[in-house]
């Protein structure tokens, strides 16, 4: 009798957890342990001989990789740049949105539809943007703004990348942010306000501590994206030029897709793992921590 | 948040943001614009409204790119991924909120803790595994492959959806003569459609859209998806943007069709998806 339920209990949990143990085994745990060994080989991808070479790999990028070390401050640059500026912008459309404006949810249309649009058309779209499109309002106005060579160096391609990423991503932040704003409950801000709490202080005092938890998920999400940049990056400058705008993830890419250096492309991506890893953890700690409750 | 009466300042606000919102679309009016001009006009003045509507752009983009194949073959691969991984996420979820044995609680704390692995760092590896299965350019190789990635947050956002339903509704149903699995298939997954919804429209902007993971496993022109054929497109005819143009158009076009019909639930999704931390 036991053991009948026991088989049947098995049966049941293969049945409804199987499925999800079976595919994420297959594509994220094995894998994820195949390249911290591969990290320590020189496979090349093809080959079916893997030799094992123990550190090199590491030691190899912490001391004469100087590409990566280029692709990594260009991505730290790029990911504060663009975390503080999407959240900004998303907040700040978020806050606006949450007024009583006639137009109100057409507006939230609007500022959400590029995030539907896939990085990689989107830089593409947006190339031509940089290239005739600019070149176009220059001739018309003169401002000296549109007349730079954009996406031609490496300070216009930086800029161009970041500005296309808050055109694409500030919106889906806008939308996690609206959610928190209409939580906030109105009792509190009239209540303040009856005091004579101005808009500024009912902003920094009352609201955005009531809205900690959608900064921390709003910062965690930036921080992924920007950190992982890939897509964009590849249609929009494809890391030119000379190498000036390339990501971690395009870095890796390469290693691994045009030199065939598997090996030392997965060493690179287990440190990159370990990066992301703690930056997350260190953020959602110390965002966590600033949480209040109403 | 704020309910006031619609004063001065609220109309100079309005007016802001409207300005602020053109200022948004005007890449797509470049897009658009553009798309429909002659080559020639396009080079002179990509600013203006076209003086000939050069339709055909359209026309010869779209054969030039097999539209219709790229298309279906977006479509399959989407809709297969995330109704499947809708479908096995909720049911582990399930499993794993209603029995809390010490291996669920640890295969669930793995899940989650999956979640920061960037895809970069299990790229290379996952391809040996995909090959090693034999399902290199397949469409059920590319599948499989977001089953196991789309799964993690799925299963986590289902899990504290399943711990919200009351259990007595279960209890009812078993009396009333249903076995644990149609209790499941006929009580729990029509309850669980909210959040279903939301797994699915936040799994299908993400697979719709994904560049890196099919231009790997997908070889064959025949099976390219919409980045996939973009991309190609795009190295084949850079600079002729009489015929980028139009693509481009062409492979928003779906997902923006989409979004304009689904909007709520895609607004609705994204704030329910985003209760993590």
């Amino acid at each position: 009798m036991r053991s009948n339920n026991f088989l049947k209990n098995l049966g049941l949990q293969s049945f409804y957890v199987g499925p999800v143990i079976l595919f994420f085994t297959l594509i994220m745990v094995v894998p994820f342990f195949l390249g911290m060994y591969y990290s320590l080989t020189d496979w090349n991808g093809v080959a079916r001989t893997v030799n094992w070479v123990g550190l090199d790999n590491f030691q190899r990028i912490f001391t004469n990789d100087p590409e990566f070390w280029k692709s990594f401050g260009f991505t730290v640059r790029f990911t504060v740049l663009g975390v503080v500026l999407t959240n900004v912008v998303g907040f700040a459309l978020a806050y606006f949105l949450t007024r009583a404006l006639k137009m109100r949810n057409l507006l939230r249309t609007i500022f959400f539809m590029p995030n539907v649009i896939g990085g990689l058309l989107l830089g593409f779209i947006f190339q031509f943007i940089f290239i005739k499109g600019f070149d176009t309002i220059y001739n018309l106005t003169g401002w000296s703004f549109f007349g730079l060579p954009w996406l031609g160096d490496a300070t216009t391609g930086f800029w161009g990348i970041t500005m296309v990423f808050i055109w694409h991503q500030a919106g889906y932040l806008m939308v996690i942010y609206i959610a928190s704003l209409t939580n906030v409950p109105s009792e509190i801000l009239e209540a303040a306000e009856i005091d004579g709490a101005s808009r500024w202080q009912l902003l920094r005092s009352i609201i955005i501590p009531l809205i900690m938890p959608a900064v921390t998920i709003c910062l965690f999400l930036a921080i992924s994206w920007a950190f992982k940049i890939f897509d964009l990056n590849l249609s929009l400058t494809r890391g030119g030029p000379f190498r000036s705008t390339e990501s971690v993830a395009m870095n890796i890419y390469n290693e691994a897709f045009q030199n065939n250096r598997y090996g030392l492309g997965t060493a690179k991506a287990m440190l990159f793992f370990v990066i992301v890893a703690v930056i997350t953890i260190i953020q959602v700690r110390l965002t966590k921590k600033r949480e209040v409750e109403a | 948040m704020q309910n006031r009466a619609y004063t001065g300042r609220t109309l100079a606000l309005e007016i802001a943001m409207a300005l602020l919102a053109l200022l948004f679309l005007s890449p797509f009016y470049f897009l658009f614009v553009n798309a429909v001009k002659t080559f020639g006009e396009i080079m002179t003045n990509s600013a203006s409204w076209p003086t000939v509507f050069q339709w055909e752009n359209f026309s010869r983009a779209w054969s030039l790119t097999r539209f219709p194949l790229v298309f279906s073959n977006s479509l399959i691969i989407t809709v297969c991924s995330v109704i499947l991984v809708g479908l096995i996420s909720a049911m582990a979820a399930y499993r794993m909120v209603r029995y809390d044995s010490r291996f669920n609680r640890i295969f669930f704390l793995i899940l989650i803790a999956s979640m920061v692995v960037p895809f970069q760092s299990i790229m290379m590896p996952l391809l040996r595994v995909v090959n090693e299965l034999g399902l290199t350019n397949t469409r059920s190789g590319l599948v499989m492959t977001y089953l196991g990635l789309g799964a993690p947050m799925a299963v986590f956002l289902f899990h504290g959806f399943v711990k919200s339903i009351p259990l007595e509704i279960e209890e009812a149903a078993t009396v009333d003569g249903c076995n644990r699995i149609s209790v499941f298939f006929r009580i729990v997954l029509p309850m669980l459609k909210p959040m279903l919804m939301t797994v699915i429209v936040l799994n299908c902007l993400w697979v719709w859209n994904d560049y890196l993971l099919p231009s790997l496993i997908l070889q064959s022109p025949g099976l390219r998806t919409i980045p996939l054929a973009t991309f190609s497109f795009f190295g084949e005819y850079s600079k002729q943007w009489d015929l980028a143009l139009p693509m481009l158009v062409l492979g928003i076009l779906p997902i923006i069709i989409f979004f304009l019909f689904l909007q709520r639930y895609i607004v609705e999704g994204i704030a329910a998806g985003s209760v993590k931390g």
